[in-house]
């Protein structure tokens, strides 16, 4: 356990956001994960991001499964409303919560196992439901938290750290996700903070599902030699795609890029992603094209990392429902029931 | 023979998928609106086309609305069940059936007045496309039965009518089989046959409807924005009909914004987690299943109870186990929904016995699930959700407020720099919450992990136990809460009987039965779980009690003798598990057979 004390006093010398927060304002309990432990460094990334994007602590809602991912939400934004639900099954909860008031910002945390295996169909259903929400997958390759069992993202001929070698075939939530017509689908590393921050602010101000996958290794059972989702191994193997820089409302773009590789896509608050080729002949607004970049480059044995598909048109959940747009859960009672003489007029059908 | 007026019953046999359900429908409504109480039962296959279907009629000027046991009248349409269907026709009844084919001499029974119509050749000549020589056909024996059981033409008419207002060319054609059965059955037969209908005026403070759209109609009422469900026979019309309502009264009136949002979960697990997240979120939330999809959701009402969240639960119940039979009644998830899921875990569970208690039962637990933060199922029946029951008219309180349950405002936790959340603050076992979104100061974590008072995550032994035995004084506060049982009682008495929902209508009928019989017996009906006192003293103050109930465990016994203080052997068992409805016949002979077989001993 990383025994860190953080003391809950802000430095006066720390530097604030536009609501006068400093990033200790983001933080949340302390950790009781393995030191070194990926999720952690994911943890730190999260801060800093919402920490940067200015968001007010209480609007934002974070959700989760069961694992050592899931335990994350405990651990940034204390002055948030969080919820651990039961294994593999936060996207029913995400779904409703969501339902019930739509202008709050959801993050959900999830792990491989949680996201992969035990709840792979609630996964993909929210993402074909186009749920506004950042849903992060901590991907390790293993169920750390019941030590180390093989999950369904761990890679054909991935040693386990007794020795077996997996011989199922991974499921990759990445390629998954854009079968199944997500809307942000993106990857990441623990390991690679400049990268992975930029991604968290775009997924959280992407109108509908932002499938954030980072792999973020398990050190205590899953970071040995042999083992394909080890740092070691997946530094060496990242192969990052399209960078994804992250641009508030008010600065102009121009300002930031001069043209060149980068596609400047609008978010639904006002502010751009920029995407910037680091590959050449990556195309993140092209379905197929991101699909078959991605399968050939696993086939080398290659993780491509950035924001590899966005498509900032595809109507989100309330937009598919036509739902109001205040918060349902804060509708006037009024609103709501219909009355007496409706109630009157109703029965008249069953007279 | 002695004239039976408005008290028999009609069952038509059809197969399904031939359109007899309108044609049904219309001959009840018909009836009802001779002022004649009336309830139908649709006896149906799980099945979409081709397999026997069964409707069946009862009158009652009495105004029972539980099956008799008996058939007075059955009309024929499908030959494949011809035989078991004569079998059922009580000594001295009618059998009519279409004679374009005659079959008389298969017909062996003495005691059973044929009376064959040639439908099939009526509408044949009458009408040329295939489907609706079909459809037409079933409106002909309406129109034999409206001449051979003296129904109103003109009431028949206005009813049709009505039906079919923005379609005025099927109005003609229906108005034209009617006459061809109903001038038929005159020429041929004497009419009206002994059993026959007259106007009274019994029905005009009631309606005719079934569970799930007055159940779907509360849930409207009571200010639920969101239903999740995933579809299951018998539940399924409930969301239907919600949907339905909501087209019509809760869209925005300038913008057509919806003012609710109905998501069609992949399965049941992930329709009541959509329902825990919504209502941990502040919205009233429901879902609407069956015993399987019950079954799917046990890990997660498990999480509701011990995070204290609010979620309403429709148990439409089927008979099990398994898928069991579908499309048949039991009342066989009452073990399953008091204690659903692992560990100590025990629910708030409401019993509407008839759809005008779904109605106000769905707005009752909506209020309950929120005063009580957790799941609170509603355990209605097949019987009571598909069926159309003539219930009094609903009512309702325009300054009716709904009870939200203990949430604390913005202004409150401005005010409060520390929140504990599941801190016992009035003693009463219900620790006030927070709503995501509000204020920082009501940030809390959830967790379904052992947690402490305050909300933190816990292993330690003594903080673990201090909720938990919370949530035991929650509960326990619940029996308080829950509607409280319907007692008819005479003092003296010292038998009773206790039968819980669907039963309702049958145990009546079956105690005034007994009571003209010199046997007389109190009664009681449970309609919420935990137990009440009112329960505790009934089951003190009578020696001898039957417990009438629709499963083959007798599970409302046992959950009597693991929740009160009842005495095992003053307890005897009423069963009846077959997937039809519970008829007051069985209910009589039972009691009757075991209080012989007690004197015998
Ligand atoms: C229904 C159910 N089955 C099994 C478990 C046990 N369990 C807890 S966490 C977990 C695996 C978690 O793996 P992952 O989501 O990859 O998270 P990690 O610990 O690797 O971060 C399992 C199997 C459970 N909590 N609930
Ligand atoms: S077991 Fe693995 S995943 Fe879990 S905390 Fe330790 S390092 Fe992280
Ligand atoms: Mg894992």
């Amino acid at each position: 356990m990383s025994f860190l004390q953080k003391p809950k006093v802000s430095h006066s010398g720390l530097p604030r956001n536009e609501l006068g927060l400093s990033i200790r304002d983001y933080e949340g309990s302390m950790s009781t994960l393995c030191a070194g432990c990926g999720h952690d460094s994911v943890t730190a990334a999260l801060i800093q991001a919402i920490w940067e994007l200015n968001l007010p602590p209480h609007t934002i809602v974070k959700m989760s499964g069961i694992g050592c991912s899931s335990k994350t939400p405990a651990y940034f934004v204390e002055a948030a409303h969080g919820i651990n639900a039961v294994h593999g099954r936060m996207p029913s909860i995400a779904t409703g919560a969501n339902a019930a008031n739509r202008n709050l910002h959801y993050i959900g945390i999830s792990g491989d196992g949680d996201s992969l295996s035990i709840g792979l169909g609630q996964f993909a259903h929210v993402l074909r439901r186009n749920v506004r929400m950042l849903y992060l997958i901590e991907n390790n390759g293993v169920y750390g938290l019941t030590k180390g069992q093989f999950s369904a993202s761990a890679d054909l001929g991935s040693k386990a750290k007794k020795g077996e070698v997996n011989r199922q075939p991974p499921i990759d939530p990445v390629t998954l996700a854009l079968e199944l017509g997500g809307s942000f689908i993106a990857r990441g590393f623990s390991g690679d903070k400049d990268q992975l921050v930029p991604l968290i602010k775009a997924g959280l101000m992407h109108d509908g599902f932002a499938l954030l996958d980072v792999l973020s290794p398990c050190v205590t059972f899953n970071d040995h030699e042999g083992s394909t989702k080890s740092y070691a191994h997946t530094r060496h193997f990242d192969h990052p795609a399209a960078q994804a820089d992250f641009v508030p409302r008010k600065i102009p773009i121009q300002a930031v890029y001069a043209g060149g590789e980068a596609i400047p896509v609008a978010l639904h608050d006002g502010s751009t992603v920029i995407l910037k080729k680091v590959a050449k002949d990556y195309n993140p607004v092209n379905r197929e094209e991101a699909y078959q970049y991605i399968q050939e480059h696993r086939a080398r044995g290659q993780i491509v990392t950035g924001l590899l598909y966005i498509n900032e048109d595809q109507a989100e959940f309330h937009t598919l429902n036509g739902t109001a747009s205040g918060a349902l859960r804060d509708l006037p009672y009024a609103d709501l029931c219909p009355g007496a003489a409706v109630l009157e007029e109703i029965q008249q059908r069953y007279r | 023979m002695n004239a039976r007026v408005n008290d028999f019953v009609v069952k038509i046999a059809n197969v399904n998928g031939t359109g007899s359900a309108s044609a049904n429908g219309l001959l009840m409504k018909a009836i009802f609106r001779m002022g004649i109480p009336v309830v139908g039962k649709n006896f149906f296959p799980s099945n979409i086309q081709g397999l026997p279907t069964w409707y069946e009629i009862r009158v009652s000027r009495d105004g029972y609305l539980a099956r008799s046991g008996e058939v007075d009248l059955l009309v024929a349409m499908n030959a494949q069940t011809y035989a078991r269907d004569l079998a059922e026709v009580r000594s001295g009844g009618y059998f009519l059936y279409d004679s374009t084919w005659p079959r008389e001499a298969e017909f062996a029974r003495k005691d059973v007045t044929l009376l064959g119509v040639p439908l099939a050749k009526l509408v044949n000549e009458a009408f040329t496309s295939p489907r609706a020589r079909i459809l037409m056909k079933n409106i002909c024996y309406v129109g034999a039965l409206a001449a051979l059981l003296a129904l109103e033409p003109g009431v028949l008419e206005t009813v049709l009518t009505e039906i079919y207002a923005d379609k005025p060319k099927l109005i003609a054609d229906n108005l034209r089989a009617i006459e061809l059965g109903y001038q038929y059955a005159t020429r041929q037969f004497r009419c009206p046959l002994p059993i026959r209908l007259e106007r009274m005026d019994a029905t005009a403070d009631c309606i005719l409807a079934d569970g799930n759209t007055l159940a779907a109609l509360g849930c409207v009422y009571a200010g639920a924005t969101i239903g999740a469900w995933y579809p299951i026979t018998p539940s399924t019309s409930l969301m239907d009909a919600f949907k339905d309502f909501c087209e019509h009264y809760r869209k925005d009136p300038v913008s057509g914004e919806r003012r609710y949002c109905i998501i069609q979960a992949e399965d049941e697990l992930a329709a009541i987690g959509m329902v825990l997240g919504a209502g941990w979120n502040g919205a009233r939330a429901f879902t609407p299943t069956s015993g399987p999809g019950l079954s799917l959701m046990n890990e997660f009402l498990g999480f509701g109870y011990y995070a204290e969240i609010p979620a309403v639960i429709f148990d439409v119940q089927r008979a099990g186990p398994s898928t069991g039979m579908p499309t048949r009644t039991q009342q066989a998830d009452l073990l399953l929904a008091a204690y659903a899921s692992h560990g100590d875990t025990r629910h708030v569970l409401l019993f509407p016995a008839n759809p005008a208690e779904c109605f106000s039962m769905a707005v009752t637990a909506f209020d309950l699930a929120e005063r009580l933060q957790t799941p609170v199922m509603v355990l209605s029946d097949l019987d009571i959700g598909m069926n159309d029951w003539m219930v009094p008219k609903l009512s309702w309180e325009d300054h009716r407020v709904p009870d939200r349950g203990k949430v604390y405002t913005l202004d409150e936790l401005r005010d409060r720099p520390l929140f504990h959340r599941y801190a016992d603050r009035d003693g009463d076992g219900i620790a006030p919450r927070t709503l995501p979104g509000v204020h920082p100061a009501g940030a809390y974590f959830t967790r379904g992990s052992g947690h402490s008072a305050r909300g933190t995550y816990t292993e330690d032994e003594a903080e673990y136990q201090e909720v938990l035995d919370r949530l035991r004084r929650k509960h326990d506060h619940a029996k308080t809460l829950v509607p409280a049982p319907v007692v008819r009682r005479r003092e003296g008495l010292t038998m009773g009987v206790i039968s819980v929902g669907s039963c309702d209508a049958a145990v009546l009928e079956a105690l005034d039965r007994l009571a003209r019989e010199g046997c007389e017996l109190n009664y009681l009906r449970v309609r919420g779980f935990p137990f009440g006192s009112e329960v505790e003293e009934f089951l003190e103050q009578h020696t001898r009690i039957f417990v009438v109930e629709q499963n083959r465990d007798a599970q409302l016994k046992s959950l009597l003798l693991l929740e009160t203080g009842a005495d095992r052997d003053r307890l005897t068992s009423i069963l009846h598990y077959g997937g039809m409805p519970i008829d007051s016949r069985s209910i009589v002979s039972g009691i009757r057979a075991s209080l012989e077989a007690g004197k015998a001993a």
